[in-house]
């Protein structure tokens, strides 16, 4: 048994797809047409359903023969996402039919996927241009099935439109709807979210540092911006549009209040993180206030007035899209949400929540990037 | 003892009581000591004897509760404000997020002296510490022995003529320890400055003092000085010599006398 090396996945996968073709029907109308062989042979995967099964094993079986991993990886990789594409495409136009054996051989093909993104994990390459292509492939993959999960899965069961339509149609709404989304971000994003989070952010940053100065500030604001951080966003937004206006300023304000007190908590904190030895440190030096924030108290305090930047990016967005189911122009991602929701435009709705998740992990990885290149020295970002 | 040089510190019935939660605890009591200028002095003793809290009110960082203290003829206090002391703590505490050279430059840039003269500061006491080559460096991308050069460098960088050292070697390992004596002793020699040198280990004291100062706990007093009787001139080996061992002894006994109503 020198030349096997078996992995359960592969194993478990091929058992799928004896079971799959021992079952037969892919479909209703396959089945139906085998009932009756007078009838049309107008079924899904006529002519390839075995080709595809046969493909399924054969991926299989080729990954646990004693190949190089590279090798491994690329036939699992190549033979999951060609079953794959084949179980997809060949469903169209008798969406909902789908029997058993289209989802055992669905999970054959994940499970061969899943082999493949674990055998690129245990590939330690040299290069560093390889190690980098690595760090994205095998995310990329794993979204990628989430994706052929779930299209799979709503068109081959048939479920309704209206509960989870296909990630192909919400593409296919993105693509068609462009000009709609750029509007709604330019108006959430770039106007409330991006004003609010700067405001919110610096407001909540310069208290700190005056509630570090002068004492009677830190006894008696932090526990009211305590408060006000447990202000309740659904019953504060529409009082926020009363105050300033239907367009964007009211849901700055939202995200200005949402925003405040993390970094507020965070910063005072962070200013008391520092030693107590770098502290009698600058005191030799007879240094003031000022030069010890700059040059002590704040650079320690950068990694939780970072946290708080990285926490705050996703609130910004939570709180500009909620503030405006209170009342808005006719553009916004909220807007939009709210509206589309009640014309049952559901591929509309998941686009905008499609739109606002890339430009809320846009948002972080930036900030999470600025992080990095400020807090280098941190051992939690120069590791160990 | 120092002859005419007047005395960098001077104190007298010098005394300090922390204010905790279990009572009142004395740290110092009655302590009076004159250091001269150039002196090495060691200040030796179990913990809890008020040997570093000693050093923190010479450096005014501690005020104390009774008795007085002079630094340079000033109050502790005057003597920060002018920065007449380097303070080296018991680890190195450099900034991480500063190379090894900016963190020597950190007291300069607070003096507020020009860049020119900071560079020049700089490359002077990083020679003086060896440490030449690694200005660019991080702190943690060198060794604890290196770290701990560093700070000396940082201490020594504003040319203060006192050295206040807090079991400065303490966290390493007894090789580099040896290393770092020999290279204070060098130091010491070419810069005369006046040190004050917390320590817990015997050979240590000896090794580097001119003079040792046995203090013992509860509450923290001097119950000893010892004058070295040792040539400034120290290879390592010196601490083979039967007067180095008899220096030694009278310190361990001083160090036992402290003990013996303790057990």
């Amino acid at each position: 048994m020198n030349w096997l090396k078996p992995s359960w996945q592969a194993v478990l996968a091929l058992l799928l797809c004896l079971v799959a073709l021992a079952l037969g029907a892919m479909s209703k109308p396959e089945a139906a047409a085998l009932a009756d062989p007078a009838a049309s042979f107008d079924y899904p995967y006529f002519g390839i359903k075995t080709p595809m099964i046969v493909l399924g094993m054969l991926a299989g079986l080729i990954s646990m023969l004693r190949i190089s991993e590279l090798a491994e990886a690329v036939v699992l990789f190549v033979g999951a996402h060609l079953v794959a594409w084949m179980l997809i495409s060949g469903i169209t136009g008798f969406e909902g039919t789908a029997l058993a054996p289209y989802f055992l051989l669905l999970a054959a093909a994940w499970l061969l996927a899943w082999r493949c993104v674990a055998v690129l994990s245990g590939l330690r390459p040299m290069e560093k241009g390889v190690r980098m292509a690595l760090r994205l492939i095998i995310p990329a993959i794993f979204g990628a099935w989430i994706l052929i999960i779930w299209e799979a899965v709503t068109r081959g069961a048939g479920i309704p439109f209206i509960l989870l339509p296909p990630p192909s149609a919400i593409g296919a709404r993105i693509a068609s709807s462009l000009p709609v989304l750029g509007a709604d971000v330019r108006q959430t994003i770039f106007k409330a979210v991006i004003f609010g989070y700067v405001v919110g952010s610096g407001a909540g940053f310069l208290v700190a540092i005056a509630a570090d100065r002068v004492p009677f500030l830190r006894r008696g604001l932090l526990p009211i911006g305590n408060m006000v951080s447990a202000l309740p966003i659904i019953g504060v937004a529409p009082i926020m549009v009363m105050w300033f206006g239907f367009d964007w300023p009211s849901k700055a304000a939202v995200v200005i209040i949402m925003t405040f007190f993390p970094m507020l908590v965070n910063t005072v904190a962070g200013l008391a993180a520092s030693g107590h030895m770098e502290r009698d440190l600058m005191r030799t030096y007879a240094s003031g206030y000022w030069p010890t924030l700059l040059k002590l108290r704040l650079p320690a305090a950068a990694p939780f007035i970072f946290n708080a930047l990285k926490i705050n990016s996703t609130l910004a967005l939570i709180g500009a899209i909620v503030a405006e189911f209170f009342g808005t122009p006719v553009v916004g991602m909220g807007f939009r949400i709210s509206t589309e929701v009640g014309r049952m435009n559901i591929d509309m709705v998941w686009a905008e929540i499609a739109v606002a998740a890339l430009a809320g992990s846009v948002f972080y990885g930036v900030v999470a990037l600025v992080e990095r290149a400020v807090t280098f020295w941190h051992p939690s970002v120069r590791g160990g | 003892m120092t002859g005419t040089s007047p005395a960098v510190v001077s104190a007298s019935k010098l005394g300090l009581t922390f204010q905790t939660n279990d009572g009142p605890v004395q740290a110092l009591s009655n302590v009076d000591l004159t250091i001269g200028k150039g002196e090495f002095v060691s200040f030796i003793g179990p913990s809890g004897c008020g040997k570093t809290t000693l050093l923190r009110v010479i450096a005014d960082l501690e005020k104390p509760t009774s008795g007085t203290i002079s630094v340079n003829g000033m109050t502790p206090e005057q003597a920060r404000e002018k920065r007449a002391y380097g303070y080296v703590f018991q680890a190195a505490a450099l900034f991480p997020w500063r190379t090894i050279e900016r963190n020597v430059a950190l007291p300069l840039e607070i003096i507020g002296l020009s860049r020119v003269e900071q560079a020049e500061r700089i490359r002077r006491t990083m020679e003086l510490v060896n440490l030449s080559g690694f200005e660019k460096k991080y702190p943690w991308q060198l060794s604890g022995g290196m770290q701990q050069r560093a700070s000396i460098a940082r201490a020594l960088a504003f040319d203060a003529d006192l050295l206040l050292m807090d079991e400065p070697f303490g966290a390493l390992d007894e090789i580099v320890r040896d290393h770092l004596n020999e290279q204070l002793l060098e130091l010491w020699a070419r810069t005369n400055k006046t040190i004050c040198f917390v320590t817990h280990s015997i050979p240590e004291a000896v090794y580097l003092s001119t003079r040792i100062v046995v203090m013992s706990p509860r509450p923290g007093r001097v119950s000893d000085v010892i004058e070295s009787t040792l040539p400034k001139e120290r290879p390592l080996d010196i601490r083979e010599t039967p007067e180095f061992l008899a220096i030694a002894a009278r310190v361990r006994d001083g160090l036992r006398a402290g003990h013996s109503y303790d057990d």
